[in-house]
């Protein structure tokens, strides 16, 4: 606002904010707290904050008991898989729809959308039952796959709402300058997609790490990714408050940190450009 | 610009994203459609002979008409989960909204630390789904030794057994703490386009803080509150993970979805699920008609 703020007024807005976000963030806190504690003071009432011996004990006996390793790779590779593949496919698309639209591009961008709104639930059963005819049921290749076709959508939008903020007499003037069409796409369109390319890349990464349907129901043993691991400490052992909460945090740590990087393309990507 | 010779390597180009999009719909909707007019109980025997039957519409199984239909709303567990369903997306959007619109302006408002505080409130978003349904099953409504049972206790009363006592309000809780951040950040940068001169002249005008607040910003947020809860509710229609690792859908707190995924997966009646899951199909298309009516007539302009 133009008037000007008393600074008083402003540190209160401050002690509000720090609070209320503070108390929001608490369990995220919490969790990274105990996983520095020892069994017994993770339950200890009344609770310990600060002042504990810290411990690695927790992050060493997780990683070896449960063969962490191999649930993180299946995450980066489920995550990291279906993100590039869904990403290269949907590129010369969105590509197309933004600089050669047509009559029928906002037609098939809304029917995309539209195939994002099928609930998984409804289709479970002829995709578990072609995952097992294709003996591709807990494997990686089925979860890329799924996780790609489920996210397109959102990658198709998110890269046409970049590529249309591209003007398009850019590659006009190029081409009056006499650029060839490699020089064309090399140095002029490529430096103004990329930013756009990686922020689609960063949001659908995370959508797909976090993705907690197909992962729970598609796998078991060989593929389950780190959603499916955390979900093995719904059993007694998630009393063990100090091992879940190291478990935890590992599984997310990676993604806060990627999370607070994107955002601004979090609104872009999924609310279809509607609220910019 | 766009030739006879661009037109047709647009359609090239987008010839893979269509065609995978278009196999992804139409294969499984309509082996679900197909399962939903016959008997299907992989575990009571019947089977699957081979590849062809895909082709050939499953001989195997016998057809029943609208049999699965008329059973699925007729079980006692429909309404229930209907209810259930309801009062999860109800009850989260109600959270999130609110308490959204409350944060936003907040947000809004000159502090000291601004991007802090919203990486805080961020956060939660980001958290996979299992890990804030254990963490919070587990560290902060367990009645033993759970946060919230300590805290209960230091005020002298009897912890809460959440997740039996109030098992619904608990996962609409735990799901609602990782869709405020969501609400918050979309209605925040809506309020950030609000032009400040507008609210400026009305407080001139001698307009009050709530008035201000019902006639100028509140308008202003329909658009962006009418999508959050569109896509709110798509997504909440489908919540899962919260109550697998939880209740396990035990207590009443049994949703559409899981309702469906029960009669699926774990009693393999997969007739009698794939007949929900064209209700739950049904339900979800009408929500997403109205979201789509809004994204499309944003493309337009």
């Amino acid at each position: 606002m133009a008037r000007a703020v008393t600074t008083r007024r402003k540190a209160l807005n401050t002690a509000i904010a720090w609070t209320i976000g503070l108390l929001i963030f608490f369990p995220i806190l919490w969790t990274i707290l105990t996983s520095f504690k020892t069994e017994a003071v993770a339950i200890a009432n009344p609770p310990v904050f600060l002042n504990f011996d810290w411990t690695l004990e927790n992050y060493r006996v997780v990683m070896e008991r449960s063969d962490y390793m191999r649930f993180l790779w299946n995450s980066v590779i489920i995550a990291g898989g279906s993100t590039v593949l869904g990403v290269i496919i949907a590129v010369p698309a969105a590509w197309s729809m933004a600089f050669v639209p047509s009559r029928r591009t906002k037609d098939i961008l809304l029917w995309m959308l539209s195939t994002k709104m099928l609930p998984a639930v409804g289709v479970l059963y002829p995709i578990y039952l072609l995952c097992i005819q294709l003996g591709l049921l807990d494997s990686r290749i089925a979860l890329v796959v799924i996780l790609m076709l489920i996210n397109l959508p959102i990658i198709v939008w998110m890269l046409y709402t970049y590529f249309r903020e591209i003007p398009g007499e850019i590659l006009e003037a190029a081409r009056m300058d006499g650029a060839s069409l490699k020089d064309e796409i090399l140095y002029v369109l490529t430096p103004m997609a990329v930013p756009g390319i990686a922020s689609t890349l960063l949001l659908n990464f995370i959508l797909a790490w976090n993705e907690a349907f197909w992962t729970l129901n598609l796998t078991s043993v060989d593929a389950a990714p780190l959603t499916a691991f955390i979900a093995s400490y719904s059993s007694p052992e998630g009393l063990f408050f100090a091992k879940l909460s190291a478990a935890s945090t590992m599984a997310i740590a990676p993604i806060l940190i990627l999370g607070w990087f994107s955002q601004k393309q979090l609104v872009r990507g999924l609310t279809f450009g509607a609220v910019k | 610009m766009a030739t006879q010779h661009s037109r047709a390597a647009a359609r090239f180009m987008m010839a893979p994203a269509v065609f995978v999009l278009l196999v992804w719909m139409l294969v499984p909707l309509s082996l679900t459609l197909i399962f939903a007019f016959k008997r299907f109980m992989p575990l009571r025997g019947d089977r699957i002979e081979s590849g062809w039957d895909f082709v050939t519409f499953f001989p195997s199984l016998d057809w029943v008409g609208f049999d699965n239909f008329t059973r699925f709303v007729s079980s006692s567990a429909f309404w229930p989960s209907v209810v259930t369903t309801l009062v999860i997306v109800g009850g989260v959007l109600a959270i999130s909204i609110v308490f959204g619109v409350l944060l936003a302006m907040l947000l809004d408002q000159p502090m000291w630390a601004q991007g802090f505080v919203r990486i805080l409130v961020i956060a939660p978003f980001f958290v996979m789904p299992t890990v804030s349904a254990l963490v919070w099953k587990n560290m902060f409504m367990d009645p033993t030794n759970g946060l919230f049972a300590h805290l209960w206790r230091a005020f002298g009363a009897d912890p809460v057994v959440w997740l039996s006592d109030v098992p619904t309000f608990s996962i609409v809780l735990i799901v609602s703490w990782q869709w405020l951040p969501f609400a918050t950040l979309i209605l925040l940068t809506a309020i950030q386009s609000l032009d400040s001169e507008q609210l400026e002249a009305a407080e001139m005008d001698g307009a009050g803080p709530v008035s201000r607040f019902a006639f100028i910003t509140l308008p202003h947020l329909s658009r962006a509150i009418t999508i959050v809860i569109l896509i709110q509710t798509i997504f909440l229609l489908g919540v899962f993970a919260e109550i697998f690792v939880t209740t396990g859908g035990a207590f009443g707190t049994r949703t559409l979805t899981y309702l469906i995924y029960q009669r699926v997966l774990e009693s393999q009646n997969v007739g009698l699920g794939s007949a929900g899951g064209v209700y739950a199909i049904i339900l979800a298309n009408i929500v997403a008609i109205f979201l789509m009516r809004i994204v499309g007539k944003n493309l337009d302009k």
